[in-house]
C-alpha cells in the first residue's frame, strides 16, 4: 500500500554503504550500572537547566535533579538512585573537549524508582496545555541528534495549523542503527506516541519515514498500526518507504520528500503544515504519557571495525563513555578514532571519560579504513561535484571561497546557515577539502560576532544612560544651587539687612584700620 | 539666445528651490557618519584612543580629526572596517599590545575592597554595584573590561581575568590540513 505514494526527491545526495549490518543484527542489550553518573546541564539548545539538589543529597531514580529555568530549556531526572557527589565542572561530549558543569551522582545499585506522576492513559480527553507539560516535566528534547526541547516544538499554537506529523525513521547515516532496533523492539509505543503527538497538535495524518534498508523495522510499524485498538478518532499513520539516500532522514529533506513541501529557508516545518519527530523521541513521548516515566535511558549504537561487539544498547543517561565501551566488549585493536555520531555528521571525541547525553545516539569506534577522509587538503579544482550533491541546494564551492577569505557577510548571502551540515560536499571533494569544517568555523566565528555586537550595543545603551544621568544630577545640582541663592537674594532683599550686613562690615573695616594706626603709632613711639 | 538664457535660469531658480526646501525639510539631525563609526567601535568606553569614549571618538574620525587605528580593543578587525566604511586605506594599530590582550573582565577581590564607591564612579557602562562602606562587585555581563576602574581602588583590589572560553563560546578552528592559513580579506 505505501510504495504507491508518490514521493518528492530532494536535489543530491549520496548514496553509501551503510554499514548497518555489523550493529542490528542482535536484539537491544542492556548494560550494568556504572558507579558514577555524570549529568550535564546542558545537554539541549537553549538555556542551561539549575540544579535542585545539592552535594550530599540522596536521590532516587526518576527524581528531578535540575529544572528547565527558561522555556526553551529541558530538565534532567536522576537515571538511577543514589547520591549525589559533586555539582561542578567536568569533561562535556563536545568537539572542543572543554568542560561543563555536571551534577554527578553515585549510584547504590539499588536502583530504586522515585514516586512518578501519574500516567495518562486517557490523555484523548486531557488538556494540550496539560499534555505539553508532562512532556517538559519529563525533560524530552529532540532524540536524532540536534536535542531541541520537544515541548517548545509541540506548542503550534500561534503558528499556523499543522496539518501532517512527520515520523523521522529515515536513519539515513551509515552506522547507526538505534532507531532501527527501538521500531523492531518498541513498535507499538512508537505508534502510541504518535497517536498522542497527533492529537496534541490536531494533525490529519502522520507519514512515518523510512528507508527501505530497514524492511523488518517497516514491517513490525505496519502490524502495529494494524493492531491498535481501533476507535477514537485516531488519525491515519502511514509507513513510507523511501529509497535508502544519504541524506534522507534530514528534516527539511525528508518532509519534501514525504509531502512535497518546501520548508522556506531560515523557516520551520511548521510555515508548511508539518511537524517533524524522531522516532526515538515519540517513543520517549509515550513514555512520558503513558507511564509517568523522565527520559533518563536511551538506546545507543555502539559500532565500527574498532569496537569488539558492535550492537545496541540501552544505557542510562550519563554513563560514563568508556564504561559503555567496555560493556560493550571493549574496543578491538583496530581503533584509531571514537566518534559521537555517525561517520558523516559526528566528531572525534577527545577522551572517552566523558559522559552519553540525550542527544548520543552513536559511538563509532572507527578503525584506520572508517575514520573520515584525513589526506591533505589541495586546491580546489572547481569540479562543481559539491553542488550537484548538495541536498540543500547551496553552492558549497562559494561557501567555501567566502569562509576560507573570512569574508562572513558574503557567506551569509550565499545562505550558510542553510546548510545542514550533513557531510556529503566534502565527502565528494576530489581535492579533500573539508568543506564542512570551513563551515562550522565560519558559522561560529559569525555566532561570535553577534555576541559581541550584541554585548556592544549594550555597552552603548548603558554608557548613553549614564552619560543622560550624570548630565541630569549635574543640572539638578546646579537647580538647587540657583533657587538657594535666590532664596537668599529675596530675603536679604526683603528686610534690607543686606545693607545693614555691608554698612556693619564697613564699620568694622574701619574700626580694623583705626586700630592698625593706633598700632603703629604706639610702635613708633617706643 | 535669449530664450536659452531665461530657460536656464528659469531651471537654476527652480532647482535652487528645491534644494533648498529639501535642504530644511529633509534636514537630518546628528551626524549619520558619526552614528555609523560609533556602531562599528567596540563600545568598551576605556578611552584609550584618547577620546571620552567611543562616541567623541566616532565624531572625531567623522570629522577626520582622528586616525582610524586608535581602537586597540576593536583590534585590526575594527581598524579594517572602519577604513572601509570611510574609504581610507588601512594602517597599522597605533597599539599593537594592546590590542592582542585577550578579552577580559574586572574581578573584586571581595575580601579587600573597603567599599570606598570610587570605582563605581569611574565605570563608564554601571556595571558595578555597590554603596559606600559596603562591598563591591563587578557584573560580569555588563563589564566591557576597559580597566578604568583599576587606577582609582585605593586598596588594588580590582584584577582582570581573562574572559573563559565556554562550550557554548567556542569556535570551531581554522582548518588548516595544508599548513599555510588562507589568504586573508
Amino acid at each position: 500500500m505505501a510504495e504507491q505514494r508518490k514521493l518528492w526527491p530532494f536535489h543530491g545526495g549520496l548514496h553509501l554503504d551503510d554499514h548497518k549490518a555489523e550493529s542490528n543484527a542482535s536484539p537491544v542489550r542492556s548494560v550494568a550500572l556504572p558507579r558514577r553518573l555524570i549529568l550535564p546541564l546542558q545537554q539541549h539548545i537553549g538555556q542551561r537547566a539549575e540544579p535542585v539538589v545539592s552535594v550530599g543529597d540522596a536521590v532516587r531514580k526518576g527524581q528531578l535533579i535540575a529544572q528547565a529555568t527558561d522555556y526553551v530549556s529541558a530538565s534532567i531526572h536522576a537515571p538511577s538512585s543514589g547520591r549525589v557527589v559533586e555539582i561542578g565542572a567536568a569533561p562535556i561530549p563536545h568537539p572542543s573537549g572543554l568542560s561543563d558543569t555536571c551534577i554527578v551522582i553515585e549510584t547504590d545499585g539499588l536502583d530504586s524508582w522515585d514516586e512518578l506522576p501519574a500516567a495518562m492513559p486517557d490523555y484523548r480527553n486531557a488538556d494540550a496545555a496539560d499534555l505539553r507539560e508532562r512532556i517538559r516535566w519529563a525533560g524530552i528534547v529532540g532524540l536524532g541528534g540536534a536535542a531541541f526541547p520537544t515541548a517548545v516544538k509541540v506548542n503550534t499554537s500561534g503558528q499556523r495549523p499543522i496539518d501532517t506529523l512527520v515520523i523521522n525513521a529515515a536513519e539515513c547515516e551509515p552506522y547507526i542503527t538505534c532507531d532501527d532496533v527501538l521500531m523492531r523492539e518498541q513498535a507499538a509505543d512508537v505508534i502510541d506516541g504518535i497517536d498522542i503527538l497527533s492529537h496534541l497538535i490536531g494533525a490529519r495524518e502522520c507519514l512515518i519515514g523510512i528507508e527501505d534498508n530497514k524492511p523488518e523495522a517497516a514491517e513490525a510499524l505496519r502490524r502495529a498500526i494494524a493492531g491498535r485498538a481501533s476507535g477514537h478518532d485516531d488519525r491515519p499513520i502511514e509507513v513510507v518507504v523511501v529509497p535508502t539516500l544519504y541524506p534522507s532522514g534530514g528534516e527539511k529533506q525528508l518532509i519534501l520528500l514525504l509531502t512535497g513541501r518546501e520548508v522556506p529557508s531560515h523557516g520551520l516545518p511548521a510555515a508548511v503544515g508539518v511537524l517533524c519527530q524522531n522516532v526515538a523521541t515519540v517513543v520517549a513521548v509515550a513514555d512520558a504519557v503513558l507511564r509517568g516515566r523522565p527520559l533518563i535511558e536511551r538506546i545507543v549504537t555502539v559500532t565500527g571495525g574498532g569496537a569488539k561487539q558492535p550492537g545496541n544498547l540501552r544505557v542510562a543517561i550519563g554513563t560514563p563513555i568508556d564504561f559503555l565501551i567496555a560493556q560493550a566488549g571493549g574496543y578491538s585493536t583496530h581503533i584509531n578514532q571514537l566518534i559521537l555520531g555517525g561517520p558523516m555528521m559526528g566528531f572525534g571525541l577527545r577522551s572517552d571519560k566523558v559522559p552519553l547525553t540525550k542527544a548520543t545516539n552513536c559511538l563509532l569506534a572507527a578503525s584506520r579504513t572508517e575514520t573520515p577522509n584525513s589526506q591533505p587538503e589541495r586546491p580546489c579544482i572547481r569540479c562543481g561535484e559539491c553542488a550537484r550533491v548538495c541536498p540543500a541546494q547551496l553552492l558549497p564551492q562559494h561557501l567555501y571561497w567566502h569562509a576560507r577569505a573570512r569574508d562572513f557577510d558574503k557567506a551569509q548571502e550565499y545562505n550558510l546557515f542553510d546548510c545542514i551540515e550533513c557531510g556529503c560536499c566534502a565527502y565528494v571533494c576530489p581535492a579533500h577539502i573539508p568543506l564542512v569544517a570551513y563551515y562550522r568555523f565560519a558559522k561560529t566565528e559569525i555566532w561570535a560576532q553577534e555576541r559581541d555586537r550584541d554585548k556592544s550595543d549594550l555597552a552603548r545603551r548603558r554608557h548613553e544612560a549614564r552619560v543622560a544621568r550624570l548630565e541630569r544630577l549635574e543640572q539638578e545640582r546646579k537647580a538647587r544651587l540657583r533657587q538657594k541663592k535666590e532664596a537668599l537674594d529675596s530675603k536679604s532683599g526683603k528686610t534690607g539687612a543686606g545693607d545693614a550686613k555691608k554698612a556693619a562690615i564697613e564699620a568694622a573695616m574701619q574700626r580694623v584700620a583705626a586700630k592698625k594706626a593706633a598700632q603703629q603709632v604706639e610702635s613708633g613711639t617706643e | 539666445m535669449i530664450a536659452a538664457v531665461l530657460t536656464i535660469a528659469i531651471m537654476a531658480t527652480l532647482f535652487g528651490l528645491i534644494l533648498g526646501y529639501s535642504a530644511i525639510r529633509f534636514r537630518v539631525e546628528g551626524d549619520p557618519i558619526a552614528d555609523q563609526i560609533d556602531s562599528l567601535l567596540p563600545q568598551t568606553q576605556c578611552g584609550q584612543c584618547g577620546f571620552a569614549g567611543c562616541r567623541p571618538y566616532a565624531e572625531a574620525m567623522a570629522a577626520g580629526e582622528a586616525q582610524i587605528n586608535r581602537c586597540p580593543p576593536g583590534g585590526e578587525a575594527t581598524m579594517i572596517a572602519l577604513a572601509e566604511l570611510l574609504g581610507r586605506d588601512p594602517v597599522p594599530l597605533e597599539d599593537v599590545e594592546a590590542a592582542e590582550k585577550p578579552k577580559s573582565v574586572a574581578y573584586i577581590v571581595e575580601e579587600e575592597c573597603i567599599g570606598c564607591t570610587l570605582c563605581i564612579q569611574a565605570c563608564p557602562v554601571d556595571a558595578i554595584m555597590g554603596a559606600a562602606k559596603q562591598m563591591h562587585t563587578v557584573i560580569v555581563d555588563e563589564c566591557t573590561g576597559c580597566e578604568l576602574c583599576l587606577p582609582p581602588c585605593p586598596v588594588e583590589c580590582i584584577h582582570m581575568h581573562p574572559l573563559e572560553t565556554t562550550p557554548l563560546t567556542w569556535r570551531w578552528p581554522f582548518p588548516a590540513r595544508t599548513g599555510s592559513e588562507g589568504a586573508h580579506g
